[in-house]
């Protein structure tokens, strides 16, 4: 396809969006929907505006975020961590990696109210539950990652007398980067979501309070501006680590 | 799995157990793992564990249901036409990240408490991976095929039915999969935030009520109930598609 095409294409689809919002609109004006559950885009447009200017809503968006990437670094860092020392022993492999797998289907959210118990109901216990929560495919990956390393590597690794230390850094965990990026996306969709089931039951601010109470007072608008700003951050955050994996991983490719 | 893997559940059983009975816990957030077995017990006994199990379950499915249909047709729509694949790419790229639980408030001021708000939610969240794996499988269809339905002038319905779902089944079913697993976390993540029934509602109120044996016994079964769903499935993949369905998925 040409370039031309492709941006013709771009424009095309841009254009359906835009119809479809347009769709939004006139069934919100003619009120096919109760207006009460379904705000129209002008109405929704006007409270998000509004909760940035006047509201709290830059302010809740920020803490949401904050809370994310907090718990999601100490996940990430943690996860590939314990996932290094875990996947460079065979031993250590044997003895863990079956109670991890039994762990892994358990969904994450289940772990805040064991948080609650633990840290009660806080604003660290929430970062901590998301850090809970959002480590385990960070965790199973680094030990994928590490144990799958091509047997040839590891030769070569003993011919140049490598160090078990030097082992893992120069061969072990460049093999896992691909495993590791991939659940360190996923583990971010999954800190998002924790943060917000945290902020909504432990009303600690944040978006999920703000769409929790916009609902409760039936103020639609201001729920939607909610959803779409979560919805905002999905995106960028998915976005910035795609351009960051392709960076990092830019030498695998052929 | 070796009988390595056993080692470290039952260390930690067993230690938890000692400490509890050399230094005589009572705690609020924990409890020995003899209580939990007890309080399991119980659940089971008066059937109060089926009841809950049957709530979630049942939102699970029909969310799984819904939702899973609803993407898979659009999947193989999407996948037979690169016309509005290419003009809904945006569209669906803006509407995807919005995670679930973001729903859950619309929902909630829409059907209010009970099995229709979860089941919507639930349905939300098991669309997309239907939808996008599903394309891809539908559109990774071996052309000739689809050049054979042609020579023998089948309709729509009967490409899609005799040539494209067969041909696609494996990479379906992983999708289904996938989703299925989703269902259940959605299923217990908008009952421990906000539905009053079911699994994780239970495990929310007995948290509530400081009663951490019941806590620690239902998160147990729900890690044992996804653990099975799981293997379940996978075992049924296996055993329907064999080397088939077990081909990567695009990311």
């Amino acid at each position: 396809m040409s370039r031309l095409q492709r941006a013709g294409w771009a424009a095309a689809s841009i254009a359906v969006g835009i119809a479809m919002i347009g769709i939004w609109q006139f069934i919100a004006w003619h009120k096919l929907v109760s207006p009460v559950f379904l705000p129209g885009p002008d109405q929704t447009w006007a409270a998000l505006v509004d909760g940035f200017e006047n509201g709290m809503l830059g302010e809740q968006t920020l803490e949401t975020v904050e809370r994310m990437i907090y718990g999601w670094v100490l996940a990430s860092l943690l996860g590939t961590g314990l996932g290094a020392l875990i996947g460079s022993s065979r031993r250590a492999r044997e003895l863990i990696a079956p109670t991890l797998e039994f762990i892994r289907p358990l969904p994450s959210s289940a772990m805040i109210p064991v948080g609650i118990a633990f840290f009660g109901l806080t604003k660290s216990m929430v970062v901590g539950v998301v850090a809970f929560g959002s480590i385990w495919p960070m965790l199973l990956a680094t030990i994928h990652g590490f144990s799958a390393v091509e047997p040839r590597l590891i030769e070569v690794g003993r011919v140049l007398k490598l160090s078990r230390l030097q082992m893992a850094f120069k061969i072990a965990f460049p093999n896992a980067m691909p495993d590791i990026f991939a659940a360190m996306r996923l583990g971010l969709i999954t800190a998002l979501i924790l943060s917000v089931v945290g902020e909504i039951l432990a009303f600690q601010g944040g978006l999920g309070s703000h769409i929790l109470e916009a609902s409760r007072a039936y103020r639609s608008p201001d729920l939607f501006a909610g959803v779409i700003v979560l919805g905002m951050i999905g995106l960028t955050s998915n976005l910035v680590l795609s351009f960051l994996e392709a960076r990092f991983l830019r030498w695998r490719r052929p | 799995m070796k009988w390595q893997g056993f080692i470290l559940p039952a260390g930690l059983v067993l230690t938890a157990e000692a400490c509890a009975r050399i230094f005589g816990i009572s705690s609020d957030s924990l409890a020995a793992p003899s209580q939990i077995l007890k309080a399991a017990w119980m659940l089971l006994a008066d059937g109060s564990l089926f009841v809950m199990t049957g709530q979630t379950l049942l939102s699970a499915v029909a969310g799984l249901l819904l939702g899973g249909c609803a993407g898979l047709v659009l999947a193989v729509v999407l996948g037979l036409s690169p016309t509005l694949t290419r003009l809904l790419r945006y569209p669906i790229e803006a509407l995807r990240p919005i995670p679930s639980i973001a729903v859950l408030p619309i929902f909630l001021m829409v059907y209010g408490f009970g099995y229709r708000m979860e089941i919507a939610i639930i349905a939300f969240a098991c669309f997309w991976p239907n939808l996008i794996i599903g394309q891809a499988a539908v559109s990774g269809i071996e052309p000739r095929l689809l050049e054979v339905s042609r020579v023998l002038g089948l309709g729509f319905v009967g490409r899609v039915t005799k040539i494209v779902l067969p041909a696609a089944l494996p990479r379906l079913f992983l999708a289904f999969r996938l989703a299925a697993a989703i269902s259940l976390i959605v299923s217990v993540t908008v009952e421990i935030a906000m539905n009053p029934q079911g699994l994780g509602y239970e495990l929310m109120a007995a948290q509530n009520s400081l009663r951490p044996e019941v806590m620690f016994a239902i998160l147990l079964y729900i890690g044992l109930l996804g653990w099975g769903l799981n293997a379940l499935l996978l075992f049924a993949q296996q055993r329907l598609f064999g080397a088939a369905g077990t081909a990567q998925v695009p990311r």
